[in-house]
């Protein structure tokens, strides 16, 4: 998968309260995503368009389990890149099927509107401004398998854990 | 090279001899905790079939009982499952009713030895027992319900060495945000606890500190088995646990210490916990709206009594309201056999039922615009408990109490003679 686009940056410590915060809980997941960033950064959704790319610093995703990697693939972001992912929302990101990578100095090589080129087939980030090319740590395949697949919940679903049709019924 | 806790359990639930840093491993996994959140989405009524119902424990706790139509159906949903697939460990409203890391602690679930998941970040609590507890996400909890499996990065371990006495007033809150506050995060790593401080170091104590884990972004935190903690176990009619400890030659990517005696009271300022932590004398004298105290982190016996040593003879606050929630009924009933509710109940506190509440802004105690809170419980993050405009403050119970009074922050140092 290659993807090449336009990136949005935030800084270190992105907390999933920001990106889907209590009081989206009980709206649909569709609505939810229309909270991303509502209280560090009100608008952005309106201006993010699909395919675009996040770039973050240290342990982007810190705190709740909450869903929040569903949020930023329901605004049809192309992924996320980070100097650091959180071990949890990396787990979600994985699981959910949001393509995310940790990439050590992403977010100093990158300026907000830079436009990024991104491999996970060998794992590069490039800069088309600057022409720098950074190294993405190399996902395990067994988890790009699952990123791939869209997540546990479609795997869950061939394997006959889930009912047929489930996942697009209800996920 | 040996391993530390953490390796220890998680080569064992792998069936390998070692395991260490940077592996990626598939493990068995012994107890997984379900909650009313899971149930939001429907789709966990197209679940056809799990591993082992035993292994699952349900717990109805975020929103508990339902404030909304919407949580009442998750309610429904999660009933639904445990009926379907003759879940024994069920956890609805009533009188085994709680916040999940509080049950999974009253009713001995978590084993020392053991790996625990569920989709709360503050899973990591079990590790007070001596167990691999990690927080995962929606799609993990199915995951490990159906195939008995989860996966998992092996990380470094940090341990702290803890000695000493803490003071008192001085709590493990003071002691993580010593952690968080001198240190940061502990992302992609393991977070071990052990030596002679233990001691003097309760089960509820620990349980706090483990809990925080989660702040620190860590991987797991355990604490080291010992004799207080088989003591716990009999207590509950758990007479075979198999404690894990540490290799002596185990490769830990930093050792640190702690002198507990040395801390004194801390707290964090709004936003963060990643150091953003500050003796309270620095922002005494803020005023208060808002004083909570509860949560996974601090809603055990030992929280509610000391700060019904504060408050005792003394009123909160006008202008200030403050909220305490039990972990869980049991630690309720406790507290009203111990006398510490009535006391909290003549200081003019608001003692709810057992739920998460105003800890995730979810219900009991949300935030308005513009509001300061003081709060024991997990987070201080922008918006947090409510309006995203409101400040949120950290601190232990002590130190919530002793505001509460006062109607802004404050050392409890005065009121604890």
């Amino acid at each position: 998968m290659k993807l090449s686009a336009r990136i949005w940056k935030f800084p270190d410590d992105i907390n999933t309260d920001l990106i889907l915060p209590n009081r989206a809980f009980y709206l649909t997941p569709e609505e939810q995503a229309r909270f991303v960033f509502s209280a560090n950064r009100p608008g952005w959704v309106d201006l993010v368009q699909p395919g675009d790319i996040l770039v973050g610093g240290r342990n982007f995703g810190m705190g709740s389990s909450r869903p929040a990697a569903r949020s930023l693939k329901k605004l049809r972001l192309g992924c996320l890149l980070a100097d650091s992912i959180n071990g949890l929302f990396f787990r979600n990101a994985v699981n959910f099927g949001f393509p995310a990578l940790e990439c050590r100095e992403v977010s100093a090589s990158f300026e907000e509107g830079d436009i990024a080129e991104v491999s996970f087939d060998d794992f590069t980030v490039s800069n088309r401004r600057t022409g720098r090319v950074l190294k993405a740590i190399a996902l395990p395949q067994a988890l790009k398998r699952i990123m791939e697949a869209g997540g546990l919940f479609p795997l869950l679903e061939a394997e006959g854990y889930l009912a047929p049709k489930a996942v697009t019924a209800r996920a | 090279m040996g391993m530390t806790i953490a390796e220890k359990i998680l080569a064992r639930a792998s069936r390998r001899n070692r395991v260490s840093a940077g592996d990626l491993v598939t493990v068995g996994v012994d107890t997984i905790v379900l909650f009313d959140n899971n149930f939001m989405p429907s789709i966990w009524q197209d679940v056809l079939k799990i591993d082992d119902p035993a292994r699952i424990v349900v717990v109805l706790d975020h929103r508990a009982p339902a404030p909304t139509i919407q949580s009442a159906g998750a309610h429904c949903t999660a009933r639904k499952f445990v009926e379907k697939f003759n879940i024994a460990r069920f956890h609805d409203i009533g009188g085994t009713q709680g916040i999940c890391h509080q049950i999974v602690a009253d009713y001995g679930y978590a084993r020392p030895g053991t790996v625990l998941v569920c989709s709360d970040s503050h899973t990591c609590s079990a590790g007070a027992f001596n167990c691999v507890a990690r927080g995962v996400g929606g799609p993990d909890v199915m995951y490990a319900a159906a195939k008995g499996e989860t996966w998992f990065r092996v990380g470094g371990t940090v341990r702290y060495e803890l000695s000493g006495t803490l003071k008192r007033g001085v709590t493990a809150k003071d002691v993580f945000l010593r952690i968080a506050g001198t240190w940061g995060d502990h992302a992609t790593q393991n977070v071990e606890f052990g030596g002679a401080g233990l001691k003097g170091l309760g089960i509820n104590a620990r349980k706090t500190l483990a809990t925080m884990g989660a702040e620190l972004s860590c991987e797991f935190a355990t604490f080291e088995g010992d004799a207080m903690l088989a003591d716990y176990f009999r207590s509950i009619g758990v007479d075979d646990v198999d404690m894990v400890m540490p290799d002596r030659d185990a490769d830990y990517s930093e050792l640190r210490q702690i002198d507990l005696s040395l801390l004194s009271p801390l707290i964090a300022r709004p936003d963060s916990v990643l150091r953003n932590s500050c003796p309270v004398e620095e922002v005494a004298g803020i005023h208060i709206d808002q004083a909570f105290i509860g949560s996974c982190a601090n809603g055990t016996l030992d929280d509610l009594a000391l700060a019904a040593e504060v408050l005792r003879g003394r009123k909160v606050a006008r202008n200030t309201r403050l909220i305490v929630t039990p972990a869980s009924q049991q630690v309720y009933r406790e507290a009203v056999r111990e006398g510490i509710v009535g006391t909290l109940a003549e200081a003019g506190a608001v003692i709810t039922n057992s739920t998460c509440g105003a800890c995730g802004g979810g219900h009991m105690g949300v935030l308005g615009p513009d509001e300061t809170c003081i709060t024991a419980s997990t987070r201080n993050f922008k918006g947090r408990m409510g309006a995203p405009s409101a400040r949120i403050y950290m601190a232990s119970p002590a130190t919530v109490a002793a505001s509460a009074i006062t109607g802004k922050i404050t050392h409890p140092a005065e009121f604890l003679e």
